[in-house]
């Protein structure tokens, strides 16, 4: 049976893994290279890395990066931030990435989705998407790092996204980041219903129940977070023989 | 936070294998994404292969991998191109293929309604989902599944209902050459095996120790 999978995501910063509470205040954790190594080795199904560095040395500092991450970790990664154009998806790839998450630049040129599946193939193309809950159902997408509203809202966009190509939604609820309090559940059940490509459940994560109830009452394929792993609030060796315990399929 | 206290830029594999023989190992370079992944994977058990698409290279070595990501038809159409596809079905020597590698040893691929190499006397089929969908299942099938049924020597007993790692909208039926199986929507073949050629469906690359341990055996071979 197809396991959901436990992500572990590095926000990257001048070479360094950072985490930040709702995107704001950010502290350093550690080399990804060696953390990525290390939950990988812990039964982490993939991983995400973000680069956070806005300029231009840091991009080329970020490729060198993948090149080293690919090297040592023989697990699936994605690889996001900072990507406007194929040629930096190229580069991605080149130096090993198995997949990409385009976010804010997908937003503003959604017609890089389209052009990122037709070159490397949807299974490389993560559309990663923050939004906003308003209310009832809807949510709005937020663009750089959750600051900036935009026009878009959650579930269509989503829709867009498959249809241009994109292989995986990356769903970040930006009420739920940092405050580990459990997943957009109500929301994410919602995505995965009228979809038909895969979930990445972002945001919320605290307790060990909370990825229970991501899979089951939010229908992720995926839960992906960061601080919880970061500060050892929770173990992924732990935290999956719960899940395999309350009939979770996980991969032990 | 102290997290780890080694500064090294290599990790070592926990397969237990090191380099310790001088088999020859090529990886046929051709129009696909992910031979450095698999290049990076053999470098992590120590072994150095050369990435080449050249005939006399390929018939020469020990080992032969065809790894793959991309399209079938296209992908066809540039190994005919370069006569690479002669080159391939003539191999006497072990030759692991590897998703799209794995599918294009088939007979014909429903992804752009291809013939292919013809190693395998297979096709190779679109998952089509269920028409009452309750489960949610989603397609590609991504991510982490199981090996069953497996078989020797690619497949060690103690492998049989590990997990692996898959990326693909296409699949080979269940069938004579099946070498592990596979259930995603219906049982189909992860791995087929035919004389000296081996497929896997999934990325043995990419599926941590355990495809370490399947790529150990192939090297083993």
């Amino acid at each position: 049976m197809l396991a959901k999978r436990i992500i572990p995501c590095l926000d990257i910063k001048n070479g360094q893994t950072v985490k930040g509470v709702k995107f704001v205040e950010i502290k350093e954790v550690g080399d990804p290279v060696e953390l990525g190594a290390l939950y990988a080795e812990q039964g982490a199904d993939e991983l995400v890395f973000l680069d956070i560095t806005a300029s231009h040395e840091g991009r080329k500092t970020f490729v060198d990066l993948v090149k080293r991450i690919a090297r040592n970790i023989n697990i699936p990664f994605t690889v996001g931030g900072g990507i406007s154009e194929l040629g930096d998806a190229d580069a991605l790839l080149n130096a090993g990435a198995d997949k990409i998450s385009v976010n804010s630049s997908a937003v503003r040129n959604p017609q890089l989705i389209n052009e990122l599946a037709q070159n490397f193939g949807s299974q490389f193309v993560v559309a990663a998407i923050d939004a906003k809950h308003q209310q009832g159902d809807d949510w709005v997408v937020t663009v750089n790092g959750g600051r900036i509203p935009t026009d878009k809202r959650l579930f269509s966009w989503a829709r867009e996204c498959e249809e241009r190509g994109a292989g995986e939604i990356l769903f970040t609820s930006m009420d739920h980041d940092g405050v580990k309090q459990g997943f957009a559940n109500k929301a994410l059940a919602k995505l995965s219903d009228s979809l038909n490509i895969p979930i990445i459940a972002s945001g919320g994560a605290g307790k060990m129940e909370h990825f229970k109830d991501v899979f089951t009452i939010g229908k992720a394929d995926a839960g992906l977070a960061a601080s919880i792993f970061h500060f050892k609030e929770i173990g992924i060796r732990e935290l999956k023989k719960y899940l395999n315990n309350e009939q979770i399929p996980i991969r032990l | 936070m102290n997290i780890s206290s080694k500064n090294s830029d290599t990790f070592s594999s926990d397969s237990g294998l090191r380099a310790s023989d001088s088999q020859k190992i090529v990886i046929i370079k051709y129009n696909a994404g992910n031979i450095r992944s698999v290049n990076n994977a053999l470098l992590r058990l120590g072994y150095e292969a050369e990435i080449t698409a050249d005939p006399a290279l390929i018939q020469q070595a020990d080992k032969v991998i065809f790894p793959g990501v991309g399209e079938a038809s296209t992908t066809m159409a540039y190994l005919r191109k370069t006569g690479l596809n002669k080159v391939i079905v003539n191999l006497k020597q072990p030759v692991l293929g590897i998703c799209l590698g794995m599918q294009l040893m088939c007979s014909h691929s429903e992804e752009g309604h291809v013939d292919c190499l013809n190693i395998f006397d297979e096709k190779v089929r679109k998952f089509q989902l269920p028409e009452s969908n309750m489960e949610n299942i989603k397609i590609p099938h991504m991510g982490w599944n199981q090996i069953t049924d497996v078989k020797t020597p690619l497949f060690d007993a103690s492998l049989e209902g590990e997990y692996v790692y898959f990326v693909h909208s296409y699949y080979v039926a269940l069938g004579e050459d099946t070498a592990a199986t596979t259930n995603y929507i219906l049982p189909y073949s992860s791995a087929l095996q035919k004389d000296n050629f081996y497929a896997t469906q999934f990325h043995p690359e990419k599926s941590g120790s355990v495809g370490e341990r399947i790529l150990a055996n192939f090297l083993r071979l």
